[in-house]
């Protein structure tokens, strides 16, 4: 077996991309897998209580995951994770622009094939 | 039958995108048949407090400061070739924005053009401060008693197609809501009524992808050997093809950098959705949660399945305030045991801010460290283990209603470069007035569209 089933230890930055926006103080980051074969992968892994947890340092206080099977892709949205938003924050970005990429760090099980780089 | 099809091509995305970019587009317009269109979306919320502020310096300012820029290079192509163009570089002065564009044709030898001016969405000409402030706030920050800068309704695209149907060659208007820029000129060419939720939606979510430029054509997604992007350089503003079925599809500027695929047009698709069930405009709440995404050639992506529901009862406005200053200054260490002297540097800088006194929130940031990704105690960097050696920056960051204190905050890390650790440099500082805004939402019958035709005579 070359192992390309075998779940493996990776970030979500390997199976899925996001983009993050913003609307006062609340962030929407979307999550959409490369394959959607991640996709159930996500929906199990990617819980609004893990991200919740991701992002608690920043002061968020509770995350609603929707979900969209069809595309598929998953839209997070937090609430007071960006320190105030535009109209207060002091951090250098303002908008949390740079939040899909903190996403992109939580640690997920996932097979090599489901990942961007599976020979690594 | 065949369905008739409008093309719609966008030439900016934000105030301050790129002024070359709609070149472009226009040639790739040009090539194709049927009813077409440009629109240019410069608007965000501070820009139009900001525009406020000029127009009521000077009563002949307060339109985009970017209108020439973004004009100039197209106006008489789009003219000569029947390629209407529709923005909100209005601003909050519209019809000041229609005489500079009046004066621009007249410069490049193209009289007779028709400018539909769209106005009636400023608040505070129907509603005293007193009242606006009267309206709970949904987003945002209370409004309180700071003075008011703007209060501005986001109108729909019936006023745009209303101008369109007056026989407009440019629309300009002030705050609108960014996908009613696309959707006027579909209602207007395609007849969509009022309570076609499903065509609304459809023409919303094409004016969702168009309005924020090359973000569905491979910029803002670039991520080396994970989201490849061609030519980013060159990347080539969105064109649009919208049947009069709702059916969508996306593509770019021909002979241009970047791209379009299913992964670039879905990250544009949920882009600050929110609940993608309930996309709540001016026009038809949206709902995303149906629609397929098919790559159907080269740069060509399909977009089907928008539901639409019906429109919300009120209108959504956003509110400036006036919220004072935030100073930001940043000093730079490197090399052997870099990272323990900067973080002497932070040391020193919160303490000297502890005994100023002042109960202004403080920032502080090791650039190089974690930062963007930190909450305000610096935690996570305080966590992280980066090289003690290396090329790290210290940044102070401050808000407050007396600037005297900002600019004090900001001095303080200045002094560093003489009382600070050692071989500290590259010191640079800003203070910035700051404007707040907040949400409310208005009733509709409080907001009157405005529309008329002016233009020079020809």
């Amino acid at each position: 077996m070359s192992g390309r089933d075998d779940p493996r230890r990776t970030r979500l930055h390997e199976i899925a991309h996001a983009r993050a926006g913003d609307k006062g103080n609340r962030s929407s980051i979307s999550l959409i897998p490369y394959q959607p074969e991640a996709y159930p992968l996500l929906l199990e892994q990617v819980t609004e209580q893990r991200v919740l947890e991701m992002f608690s340092h920043k002061g968020a206080t509770r995350v609603k995951r929707y979900a969209l099977p069809n595309l598929p892709a998953l839209n997070f949205v937090i609430e007071d994770a960006l320190q105030g938003g535009v109209n207060a924050a002091l951090n250098l970005d303002q908008h949390g622009k740079t939040l899909s990429s903190l996403l992109l760090e939580l640690p997920v099980t996932a097979p090599r094939r489901l990942m961007r780089h599976p020979e690594r | 039958m065949a369905d008739s099809s409008v093309h719609i091509g966008c030439g900016a995305g934000f105030s301050g995108d790129r002024v070359d970019a709609a070149g472009p587009v226009v040639q790739t317009l040009r090539r194709r048949d049927g009813p077409r269109y440009l629109i240019f979306e410069t608007l965000a919320e501070r820009t139009l407090a900001l525009a406020q502020k000029h127009r009521r310096a000077d009563p002949g300012h307060g339109y985009s400061p970017f209108l020439e820029a973004y004009l100039q290079p197209v106006l008489r192509d789009c003219l000569e070739s029947g390629i209407r163009i529709v923005s909100n570089f209005g601003a909050a002065n519209p019809a000041a924005a229609a005489s500079r564009i009046a004066a621009i044709a007249s410069e490049q030898g193209c009289p007779g053009i028709r400018i539909g001016v769209v106005e009636g969405d400023d608040l505070l000409d129907v509603l005293t401060e007193d009242e606006v402030r009267r309206f709970p706030t949904i987003e945002g920050l209370e409004i309180g008693d700071a003075p008011l800068v703007a209060a501005n309704a986001y109108l729909g695209a019936r006023p745009i197609a209303e101008a369109l149907a007056m026989g407009a060659d440019v629309v300009v208007t002030g705050r609108c809501t960014d996908p009613a820029l696309v959707l006027g000129p579909l209602v207007h060419e395609f007849g969509w009524a009022e309570d076609d939720w499903d065509r609304l939606a459809s023409g919303t979510m094409a004016g969702h992808l168009l309005e924020c430029g090359a973000q569905v054509t491979g910029a803002y997604y670039a991520d080396p050997g994970y989201k490849d992007v061609p030519d980013l350089a060159r990347v080539g503003f969105p064109v649009a093809e919208i049947r009069s079925d709702g059916a969508i599809t996306m593509s770019k500027a021909d002979d241009t950098g970047g791209l379009v695929s299913s992964g670039t047009v879905k990250e544009q698709l949920l882009y600050e959705i929110h609940d993608p069930a309930r996309y709540l405009t001016a026009d038809v709440v949206l709902d995303i949660t149906g629609v397929s995404v098919e790559e159907v050639g080269p740069d060509q992506v399909r977009l089907t399945g928008a539901r639409g529901w019906p429109r919300p009862e009120t209108l959504k406005a956003t509110v400036s305030v006036d919220g004072g200053w935030m100073g930001e200054a940043e000093l730079s260490y490197a090399g052997p045991n870099a990272l323990a002297r900067a973080r002497l540097a932070v040391d020193v800088l919160r303490q000297r801010c502890r005994e100023l006194g002042t109960n202004t929130p403080v920032r502080f940031d090791i650039l190089g460290t974690v930062s963007v990704h930190d909450g305000d105690s610096g935690a996570a960097a305080a966590a992280a283990g980066p090289a003690p050696d290396g090329d790290y920056r210290v940044r102070v960051a401050s808000r407050g209603h007396d600037r005297a204190v900002v600019e004090r905050i900001n001095q303080e890390l200045m002094s560093l470069y003489c009382s600070g650790p050692a071989a500290g440099g590259g010191f640079r500082q800003s203070v910035t007035d700051q404007i707040h805004t907040a949400s409310i939402l208005v009733e509709r019958d409080k907001v009157a569209p405005r529309v008329r035709l002016v233009g020079t005579a020809g």
